[in-house]
């Protein structure tokens, strides 16, 4: 006979159980990645080009490409996500049209990212004729972005109390002063933690690239400052390889020799760089909530 | 006795359901007026007519007049921000803004175009003070709001309501999300505050009622049933069912 007290006590170890099988999966790849890839780290790996027959190349216009890419995709994707949750958290209706909207943006959140690089391929690459180049990849990772950080952005708006906004109305304020002056600044910290999330997902992203940035690099100079020069580091017509495209690629058809050393440095430093850049945002992002919500 | 606001046989319905049923009653300057009756009954609803809090609800319409110092508030000439700097809120839930006390209690000063930054100062001190809330805040006016206790958060938003000197104060069941404490403290704020403004109140707390109103008006259903002193009411309601209610037969 099992009484309530040996039920819970069952019940409770096999939530643990669980609960440890899921951190074991997480440490386990955190650190098989770390550990193999972090001793191949230097600064050379980090400042040489990559190198397309020998072995000893490096990731550095990998590692800027996916920054640049990153920026790019959030710059154009930010305004356009922030928009659509504002409306859809604060002024849609409750319709049918509405309800459209939402399971669109659900399905689209769910699109494979192959698929989303292969539209990418056919409407900027080849229809557009902005070829294999930085902008087609950015275009095409905001419309892989757009669905999840717009639900994010839009929870996070939905989580401020609707007494926030009686409050903001009772003293004059307009709907729009309203959301802007209180709800934005109070959603701060959701928004960001989803901006967050979806820069973790483009950062690491390869499939909806490979078709639309491109695998090969151009050469590139980083003392050029003219965007519009093809060998700037700035110019967004030029075809990119990010550290995830590259990651696929030297393990199908890099031939260097290297390559097993080359692809685990290279996961562990864009697993390093997602760490990093989330730390980063999320103290940045203390420091803009509070100078928003507590300065005098 | 001087009436600051008027009501006059207002009505509103939500689409085919009417909720206020012709509510006609005038409350006095500088006094405290309780809403009281049963969950439902329409005395919030009302409340928020005062300050057309309900503008916004989708088909809604609201019939007969709200004089605010003789003119009629539903006028299409009136300015929603000049009413509503005049007719200010609290309601049940505080509901401080996620910004420091100060930028809080300045925040309806800033909107009404203040900029000279000594007046603002000197307002928010006055208004931390008036709301009894000044000892706590003092320093820390850079701290932000929400981060104090409820009953203190409340003070806060009393604070923000006077701020720009408003003629009327409406008040949502201001303490029942409170403790008793933080509520008989915020009681007494009242009391001394009535001197300055007019409070008109909706409570479920007949004794909240009984100890710091000075006129009481009983709804139920969407009716005003009496309205009256708040100690005439009490000891001798002229109707059988405001004394069952009184008397917590119901509700």
């Amino acid at each position: 006979m099992v009484n309530a007290k040996n039920r819970d006590k069952i019940a409770t170890w096999i939530i643990y159980f669980f609960v440890g099988i899921v951190v074991l999966i997480l440490v386990g790849i955190l650190g098989n990645i770390l550990i193999t890839g972090l001793p191949h780290l230097s600064w050379h790996f980090l400042s040489s080009e990559a190198s397309s027959y020998q072995a000893g190349g490096g990731v550095r216009d990998q590692l800027f490409n996916s920054l640049y890419l990153l920026v790019l995709t959030a710059i154009i994707s930010l305004p356009i996500a922030l928009g659509a949750a504002i409306y859809l958290a604060e002024y849609a209706k409750d319709n049918w049209i509405t309800g459209l909207l939402r399971t669109t943006i659900e399905i689209l959140s769910s699109l494979p990212s192959i698929v989303v690089g292969l539209f990418g391929y056919l409407l900027f690459v080849v229809q557009f004729g902005f070829g294999f180049s930085i902008i087609s990849g950015a275009v095409a990772l905001t419309f892989f972005n757009l669905p999840i950080l717009t639900s994010n952005i839009e929870q996070a708006i939905k989580g401020i109390p609707q007494a926030q906004r009686e409050a903001g109305l009772a003293l004059g304020l307009s709907n729009w002063k309203t959301i802007r002056g209180i709800v934005l600044p109070a959603a701060l910290p959701g928004i960001l933690t989803g901006l967050i999330l979806s820069a973790g997902r483009i950062f690491g992203e390869a499939a909806a690239l490979i078709y639309t940035a491109g695998q090969s690099g151009s050469t590139i100079d980083y003392s050029n400052w003219n965007p519009f020069s093809s060998t700037s580091f700035l110019n967004v017509m030029r075809p990119a390889e990010t550290l995830a495209v590259h990651i696929w690629k030297v393990n199908t058809e890099g031939i260097i020799s290297d390559a097993a050393i080359v692809s685990a440095a290279t996961s562990a430093l864009l697993v390093l760089v997602v760490i990093i850049f989330n730390l980063g945002a999320r103290y940045l992002g203390n420091k803009l909530y509070r100078k928003l919500t507590a300065a005098k | 006795m001087n009436d600051v606001i008027t009501a006059k046989n207002v009505k509103l319905s939500y689409g085919d359901y009417e909720a206020l049923h012709g509510i006609s009653l005038d409350f006095h300057e500088n006094e405290l007026t309780a809403l009281i009756g049963p969950s439902g009954c329409g005395k919030s609803t009302f409340l928020r007519c005062i300050n057309r809090m309900n503008d916004d609800i989708e088909n809604i319409k609201i019939t007969g007049e709200i004089l605010f110092e003789g003119k009629d508030i539903y006028s299409p000439k009136t300015d929603l921000v000049e009413l509503r700097k005049e007719v200010g809120m609290v309601f049940q839930q505080p509901t401080p803004f996620p910004f420091s006390v100060y930028n809080n209690v300045a925040y309806g000063l800033k909107l009404a175009g203040i900029k000279d930054k000594e007046l603002i100062d000197q307002r928010v001190k006055e208004s931390l003070k008036q709301a009894a809330i000044w000892k706590e805040t003092k320093d820390n006016l850079d701290r932000n709001a929400q981060a104090f206790s409820g009953g203190q958060q409340q003070r806060i938003c009393i604070a923000r309501a006077l701020a720009v000197k408003p003629k009327v104060v409406l008040l949502d069941e201001p303490t029942s999300a409170l403790d008793p404490i933080s509520s008989s403290e915020i009681e007494e704020t009242l009391m001394e505050l009535k001197q300055h403004f007019t409070f008109i109140m909706v409570t479920h707390n007949l004794q909240q009622a009984g100890r710091i109103s000075d006129q009481t008006a009983f709804l139920m259903n969407g009716n005003l049933i009496e309205a009256g002193k708040t100690e005439e009411m009490f000891i001798a309601p002229q109707k059988q069912i405001t004394s069952d209610y009184l008397n917590g037969r119901f509700g």
